[in-house]
C-alpha cells in the first residue's frame, strides 16, 4: 500500500549507495558518536563493546543498571540469607513464581508508559479479571469451564480499559486522574463481585473441579522434565534460525546488520538461559515426594513477553505507539490515528494486567478481598521503570518490564528469606525505584 | 541567476493549470487573527515563493492546507474541485507533502522509521524493514545526505541540518504532486542548500507544484515562478517573479505596498485589497 516513489528525484540519477555503516568503522567509533547504536557502527565484536562501553559511560546504559542490580541481589542475599538458600533451586523457582505477577503487571505498564501516560488501576483492574475468572469457575456458582472463565475476566477488564482510554482520549482527561478514578471503583467492584456466592469474599482454588484446578496451575503446575527439555530445545533452535536468518540477511543485502559474532553471542546466551530455567527447574524441590519441571507460569511469561514484542516491535500499532510517545505531533502529522492508539494501549493494558491478576490468585491459592491494590499499581510502575522504561514516554521495551519485575521479586523473595518485616521491604523498594527513575533522567539529560 | 521560464503566460498565472486554489482562508487563534480572507493559488510545474515578514502567517496558510488546521472560513480546490482537507491523511491521499518549519520528527525513532511514519511498509502484518531501509537510503543518497554515520540512529542524535535534510527527504519521497517546503534550507549547509534547490527545481520540471517559504531572498529569486507575499496575516500581493525586484519585494513583506515595480509590469493578480 505504501507507494516509494523517487520519481521527483529521478531526473538526476545518482549511485543509490545506502549512506551507512561508514566507510570507516574504526575512526566512526573512535570519534563515537554516542547515542548511535553500537551495532550501526561496528563491523566486529571487540569494536562494537568499545562503542558500547562509549555509550554506557555517556549516561545512555540501556538494561546494563537493571542486570547490575539483579546480579547484586543474588550476590547480597545469597550471601545473608539463612544457609544461602537465595539461589537454592527451589527458591529461585520460587521467586520466579512471586515475580511473575509484577513481570506481567510491568510489561502491561509499558503500554501507557511508553506513551507518556500512566495506568494507576492496574492495581484493582488486574485482580478484577482474576475475581471474575475464580468466581466463574466456582462449582457453587457457575461453574464454567475454565477457558471460558478466562475469556470473560479479560474481556471484562478489556472493557474497562476501553472506557477509560476513551475518557483520557475523547475527553481529554488526564490518564492520572481517570485511572486514580478506574482504581477505587475497581476496588469497590472487586468486594462486590467477591461477595457472590457462599465464600464470604474468600472463593477458594482447591477442591477436585478441573476447571478449579486449571486455574490453580497457572502458577503451580509443572510440566513433565522430558517435555521441558524438548520444547525448550525447540524454542531456541527455532530463535536461533530466525535470528540468524534475518542478520544474515541484512548483512548480504547490505543494510545496517549486527556483526557475525554479536549474533552467535545472542544466540548463545538465549540458549544458555534456556537450559539453565530448565535444568534448575528439572531439581527436584519437593521436602516430601517429587515436584519437578518447568512450572506453567514460566512459558506463559514468556508467551506474553514474545507476543508483546512482536506487537511493538514489528508491527505498525507497535510503531505508532513510540512515535507517539516520541512526538505526538509530528504522528499527528503524519497521519497516526492518534485516538485509537491510545485507547488500544489503555485495552491492552487493563488485559494484561487481568492475566496479571489471574496469576495473583493462583498464586495466593484462591481469590480474596484482603488484595493491596496500591502496591500492585506501584510495583507494575516501579517494575517497569527499574528495568528501563522511561517515564516520559517513547523509550522502553516489554522485556525491561520482565527484568524489572525480576529485581522486585528478587528483593521481596530476599526480605521474605531474611525475616525482615514488610515495612522494610518497601522502605528497599521505594529506594530502588528513586535510583532507576534517577537513571532514566540522567541519561534525558545527557541526551 | 537564471530565473522563472519566461513564456506566454497560460490561463493559470504561470506554470501549467492550477492544481490548488485557496480562496478567502480565515484563522484565528483565541484573539490573534492569522490569517485574513488569503487567496492562494498553486500551479502545477511551478516554483511558488510565500514571502512574508516573522509572524505573517506563512507557517499557518502552511497548515491550513496540510489538514493540521481547519481554515474558520474560505474553501480549497484541488484540481477545480472544491475538496475539504481535514486531517494530514486527506492532504497526503490528495498529493500534499510538506516539511514543516518544526520537522515534525520523533527524536526516539531512527531515520528510516521517521522517514515512512504513517506509511510503513508492511508484508503479511509485519513491518518490512529491509524494504524501508533500502528505499530510504536510496532517497537520501540522491539528496547527497551523507553526512549522516547511519540510517538506523536515532533522530534525536542529529544536528539541526541533518534532521532537515532528513525532513525534507521525507516529503519527497512519495509520489506526490504538491510539495510545500516551510524553511527547507534554514540549516543546512553550502552543499545540502543547494541539493534542496536543484531538488525543487527537478520537481518543478517533472511538473509538481511546489510552494516554498523562505526568508533567504537570494534562494527565492534563484527559485521562484511565482511569489506570494503575507503581510501580518493578509496577502497583500501575488505574481510572477518577474513583476519583482529585490527592493520591491521587501517594500512588500515591511509595508504591504511597494512604489517600485519594475516597469512593464502589469498588476499582480490574485492581489487582495
Ligand atoms: N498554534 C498557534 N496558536 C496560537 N497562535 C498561533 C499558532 N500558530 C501561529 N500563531 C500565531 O499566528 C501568527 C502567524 O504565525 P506563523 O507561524 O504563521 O508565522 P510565520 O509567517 O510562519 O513566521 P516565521 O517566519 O517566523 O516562521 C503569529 O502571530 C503566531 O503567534
Ligand atoms: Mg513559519
Amino acid at each position: 500500500m505504501a507507494r516509494v516513489d523517487a520519481d521527483p528525484l529521478s531526473a538526476e540519477p545518482s549511485p543509490a549507495e545506502p549512506t551507512a555503516p561508514a566507510d570507516d568503522p574504526t575512526a566512526a567509533v573512535a570519534a563515537a558518536d554516542l547515542v548511535v547504536p553500537p551495532a550501526l557502527v561496528a563491523q566486529t565484536l571487540p569494536e562494537y563493546a568499545r562503542a558500547w562501553g562509549a555509550r554506557v559511560r555517556n549516561g545512555d546504559a540501556g538494561v546494563l543498571p537493571v542486570v547490575v542490580g539483579m546480579v547484586l541481589i543474588a550476590v547480597v542475599f545469597e550471601a545473608i540469607s539463612p544457609s544461602h538458600v537465595f539461589l537454592s533451586a527451589n527458591n529461585i523457582v520460587n521467586l520466579f513464581q512471586q515475580s511473575a505477577v509484577f513481570m506481567v503487571l510491568a510489561m502491561a505498564q509499558c503500554f501507557p508508559l511508553l506513551l507518556g501516560e500512566i495506568d494507576l488501576s492496574v492495581g484493582y483492574v488486574g485482580p478484577l479479571a482474576g475475581i471474575v475468572t475464580v468466581q466463574l469457575v466456582e462449582p457453587a456458582t457457575t461453574n464454567w469451564p475454565w477457558w471460558a472463565a478466562i475469556v470473560v475476566g479479560l474481556a471484562v477488564v478489556g472493557v474497562w480499559g476501553f472506557l477509560q482510554g476513551t475518557l483520557i482520549t475523547r475527553l481529554r482527561i488526564p490518564s492520572f486522574i481517570v485511572t486514580l478514578a478506574g482504581f477505587l471503583i475497581a476496588n469497590g467492584v472487586c468486594l462486590i463481585v467477591l461477595s457472590f456466592g457462599p465464600f464470604s469474599g474468600y472463593p477458594p482454588l482447591a477442591g477436585t473441579s478441573s476447571n478449579v484446578a486449571v486455574i490453580n496451575h497457572l502458577m503451580y503446575g509443572t510440566i513433565d522434565p522430558t517435555i521441558s527439555w524438548i520444547a525448550m530445545v525447540v524454542v531456541v533452535a527455532l530463535l536461533a534460525v530466525v535470528l540468524w536468518l534475518r542478520d544474515a540477511r541484512r548483512r548480504a543485502s547490505g543494510l545496517v546488520a549486527p556483526p557475525r559474532g554479536l549474533t552467535i553471542l545472542k544466540i548463545v546466551f538465549i540458549a544458555i538461559v534456556g537450559v539453565v530455567v530448565v535444568a534448575i527447574c528439572g531439581i527436584n524441590r519437593a521436602h516430601f515426594g517429587t515436584i519437578e519441571g518447568v512450572p506453567w507460569v514460566i512459558p506463559i511469561v514468556l508467551g506474553v513477553l514474545g507476543v508483546w514484542m512482536i506487537l511493538l516491535e514489528r508491527t505498525r500499532f507497535g510503531r505508532y505507539v513510540y512515535a507517539i510517545g516520541g512526538n505526538a505531533e509530528a504522528a499527528r502529522r503524519a497521519g497516526v490515528g492518534l485516538a485509537g492508539v491510545r485507547t488500544w494501549c489503555f485495552v491492552l493494558c487493563s488485559m494484561t494486567a487481568g492475566l496479571a491478576g489471574m496469576l495473583f490468585f493462583s498464586y495466593l491459592g484462591g481469590a480474596s478481598n484482603n488484595i493491596n491494590g496500591g502496591q500492585l499499581t506501584l510495583y507494575a510502575v516501579a517494575a517497569a521503570v527499574i528495568g528501563g522504561t522511561s517515564l516520559f514516554g517513547g523509550r522502553g521495551r516489554v522485556l525491561h518490564g520482565v527484568l524489572g519485575g525480576l529485581v522486585i521479586g528478587g528483593i521481596y523473595n530476599g526480605m521474605f528469606l531474611l525475616g525482615l518485616a514488610v515495612e522494610w521491604e518497601y522502605i528497599v523498594t521505594g529506594l530502588v525505584l528513586i535510583v532507576a527513575v534517577a537513571i532514566d533522567s540522567l541519561s534525558r539529560r545527557v541526551r | 541567476m537564471s530565473t522563472a521560464p519566461q513564456g506566454a503566460p497560460a490561463t493559470a498565472p504561470q506554470g501549467g493549470p492550477t492544481l490548488l486554489t485557496a480562496r478567502g482562508i480565515d484563522k484565528h487563534f483565541g484573539a490573534v487573527q492569522a490569517l485574513y480572507k488569503v487567496d492562494l493559488d498553486l500551479p502545477a510545474g511551478a516554483v511558488t515563493c510565500l514571502c512574508g515578514d516573522n509572524g505573517a502567517g506563512k507557517s499557518v496558510m502552511t497548515r491550513c492546507i496540510s489538514g493540521i488546521h481547519a481554515p474558520d472560513h474560505g474553501e480549497i480546490c484541488w484540481m477545480g474541485e472544491p475538496v475539504s482537507i481535514r486531517t494530514p491523511r486527506d492532504a497526503s491521499h490528495l498529493g500534499i507533502e510538506t516539511v514543516f518549519q518544526d520537522l515534525a520528527l520523533a527524536d526516539n525513532l531512527d531515520i528510516v522509521q521517521n522517514m515512512f511514519l504513517g506509511r510503513e511498509i508492511v508484508r503479511r502484518g509485519f513491518l518490512d524493514e529491509d524494504s524501508m531501509e533500502r528505499a530510504a537510503s536510496k532517497t537520501l543518497a540522491e539528496l547527497r545526505v551523507t553526512s549522516v554515520r547511519s540510517i538506523r540512529q536515532p533522530v534525536a542524535s542529529l544536528s539541526g541540518g541533518q534532521r532537515q535534510s532528513v525532513a525534507v527527504a521525507k516529503a519527497v519521497m512519495w509520489n506526490s504532486k504538491l510539495v510545500i517546503l516551510d524553511e527547507p534550507t534554514a540549516a543546512l549547509g553550502v552543499v545540502q542548500t543547494r541539493q534542496v534547490l536543484d531538488l525543487v527545481l527537478r520537481m518543478r520540471d517533472n511538473g509538481l507544484a511546489v510552494m516554498v517559504i523562505s526568508h533567504n531572498l537570494n534562494d527565492v529569486f534563484e527559485v521562484a515562478d511565482r511569489i506570494a507575499v503575507l503581510q501580518l496575516g493578509r496577502m497583500v500581493v501575488q505574481g510572477p517573479a518577474s513583476d519583482f525586484d529585490r527592493q520591491s519585494l521587501v517594500d512588500y513583506m515591511t509595508t504591504g505596498t511597494s512604489s517600485r515595480r519594475p516597469a512593464g509590469s502589469s498588476d499582480p493578480d490574485g492581489a487582495v485589497s
